[in-house]
């Protein structure tokens, strides 16, 4: 393993949801440049833990996380200023949330939030992250037009656009490819290698064969517990510590 | 009733689609269901034809410029409705005023923000419970709280706040409703890009719940012409033959011209009656109408 810088350290989380616990005890770092797959069968906390790492705890009553999760050297717990925090953190949701509003106006958005007004410095950052999500072809002619009455495959790259346009320094991937077709989804996972370069992923997958083409590093997660985390490539070639990883990859499973 | 298969096949494959004795039952039972509910309908509509058919015949000819424009006369028995018009309006508007911005914060506020805690339950029961309550009590309210207490005086403004009042809960109930169809999905992506609830509500709830906001607001309107008991004893005069001034004037109101001069005034010919209950109502039916068209012009632009 090449020496890395951590970006987000991870340690005794807990998440649960009015009483009920959704993920207990995960602690794991991931580094900068990486792609870090998690895997796991539904329900396993891997969407609450997404969830935790943009404090979508303050919008949900019932939802309660403790533990620290610690990025870019600073608990997030304790930043109080959790706009600014997510601003640094672009999420994609498993369906394509493209917002009611032009194509235009939807990678525009996050600038705008940050307070860029002028049209030219808009205008260049919307062509440059439609082009980052292979979009830009395709809607260059109809900017105007509206995001949320795109295809689901393009709908998911405005998604992505839109994540960008934040200027993260991690993107958050849940399931990204759940309404995308297979050509789409080869083409964002090309994007997503290149992106590598530039800032940190984490990838949520329920395609094994994805994290296995994409993740760096791969965490099973399994009934809300962290199974083990590992090099992907080990984790595909047998060498895992646990046997239940071995039975989730091979689909030997319940 | 039995099917006739239709298929054209032979008659062992004809059987696969021949009538059993439940399907026979269920369709019957299907049709006598929308028999019924479509009676149900044409019961529903066969009033409001009556009215409007009656109104127009037997007061459509008191409808001249000279009705809608001059001041009753004779002690009014003869005249037109000129200041109860220009009378409606002014409290339409006002109550507007009043009922809107309230309404629509509160149900932001309820919607948007408000923890669902047994505080919220009970501010939600009080809104039902406000929308039951007879429209002679809150005119005895609007009388104690906005004409004695606060000192209005019998004025349109007395009268607008009760009628406000009255109207709320529907302004309320309408706006969360629709705020609440709008997708969570959209918030959480608002979120998450960083916006503050605020933002997410102006950039993203709001234009999207606009439309039904309208239908709250176009049935605030109808009850607010058409009230008669919360103005009674909060601003409508029985006879004020001037047009108000300013919001401190009393007024005169179409429902409270025509309770008055089919009540209480002797010799008021049907004519007038009839004519202020058709101006009344058509009052009503063109603000719907306005608004059901700009609603529609802002449902056609809806995106999702």
């Amino acid at each position: 393993m090449v020496a890395t810088d951590v970006k987000l350290a991870v340690r005794d989380l807990n998440i649960s949801y009015g009483g009920q616990r959704a993920l207990s005890g995960v602690s794991l770092d991931v580094h900068e440049h990486e792609i870090f797959g998690i895997i796991g069968p539904a329900g396993s906390g891997k969407t609450s833990f997404l969830r935790t790492l943009n404090r979508m705890e303050i919008h949900h009553k019932d939802m309660t996380v403790e533990g620290s999760i610690v990025f870019d050297g600073r608990d997030i717990s304790r930043v109080k200023n959790v706009y600014a925090l997510r601003r640094h953190i672009g999420v994609v949701f498993p369906l394509p949330v493209g917002l009611p509003m032009s194509i235009y106006d939807n990678v525009a958005l996050a600038p705008r939030l940050s307070g860029i007004k002028k049209k030219v410095a808009l205008d260049e950052i919307v062509e440059r992250c439609l082009t980052r999500a292979a979009l830009w072809d395709e809607v260059k002619e109809r900017l105007d037009g509206l995001g949320s009455l795109l295809s689901g495959g393009q709908q998911q790259r405005l998604t992505i656009a839109r994540a960008l346009s934040q200027e993260p320094k991690l993107l958050l991937l849940d399931e990204f490819s759940i309404a995308v077709d297979p050509v789409t989804t080869m083409r964002i996972e090309d994007v997503l290698k290149e992106l590598k370069q530039e800032l940190t992923i984490i990838l949520v997958t329920n395609l094994v064969q994805q994290a296995r083409r994409l993740a760096d590093r791969t965490a099973f997660f399994l009934n809300g517990e962290l199974i083990e985390v590992g090099e992907t490539e080990a984790f595909f070639t047998g060498e895992v510590k646990d046997q239940r990883t071995l039975d989730y990859l091979e689909g030997r499973f319940g | 009733m039995t099917y006739s298969d239709g298929g054209g096949g032979t008659p062992g494959q004809s059987l696969m689609f021949a009538a059993t004795k439940l399907n026979t039952r269920n369709h019957r039972l299907q049709w006598l269901v929308r028999a019924l509910f479509g009676l149900m309908t044409l019961i529903l509509i066969v009033p409001v034809g009556i009215i409007l058919g009656v109104l127009v015949v037997r007061g459509g000819p008191a409808i001249s410029l000279e009705f809608l424009f001059s001041f009753p006369r004779d002690a009014m028995t003869a005249g037109g409705i000129f200041p109860a018009l220009v009378g409606t309006m002014w409290l339409v508007a006002v109550s507007l005023m009043a009922s809107v911005p309230v309404g629509v914060a509160a149900a932001i506020y309820l919607s948007e923000y408000a923890a669902d805690n047994w505080l919220t339950r009970v501010i939600n029961l009080a809104i039902i419970n406000l929308a039951g309550v007879p429209s002679i009590v809150h005119a005895l309210f609007g009388f104690g709280a906005f004409v004695i207490f606060a000192g209005f005086g019998t004025s349109i403004l007395a009268a607008s706040l009760t009628l406000a009042v009255m109207t709320l809960p529907v302004v309320i109930v309408a706006t969360r409703e629709s705020l609440q169809t709008v997708p969570m999905a959209f918030r959480e992506a608002c979120w998450n890009m960083g916006a503050t609830r605020w933002q997410t509500i102006r950039i993203v709830v709001l234009p999207n719940a606009i439309s039904g906001i309208l239908t709250g607001v176009i049935l605030a309107v109808s009850r607010t012409a058409g009230e008669t008991a919360p103005i009674m004893f909060t601003g409508a005069a029985f006879f004020f033959p001037f047009l108000p001034h300013s919001v401190f004037d009393q007024t005169m109101a179409m429902a409270m011209h025509l309770f008055v001069i089919s009540t209480a005034v002797p010799g008021a010919s049907d004519e007038l009656k009839y004519g202020t209950a058709l101006t009344l109502i058509t009052l009503v039916l063109l603000m719907n109408a306005v608004s059901i068209g700009f609603r529609s012009y802002l449902r056609g632009k809806k995106k999702w």
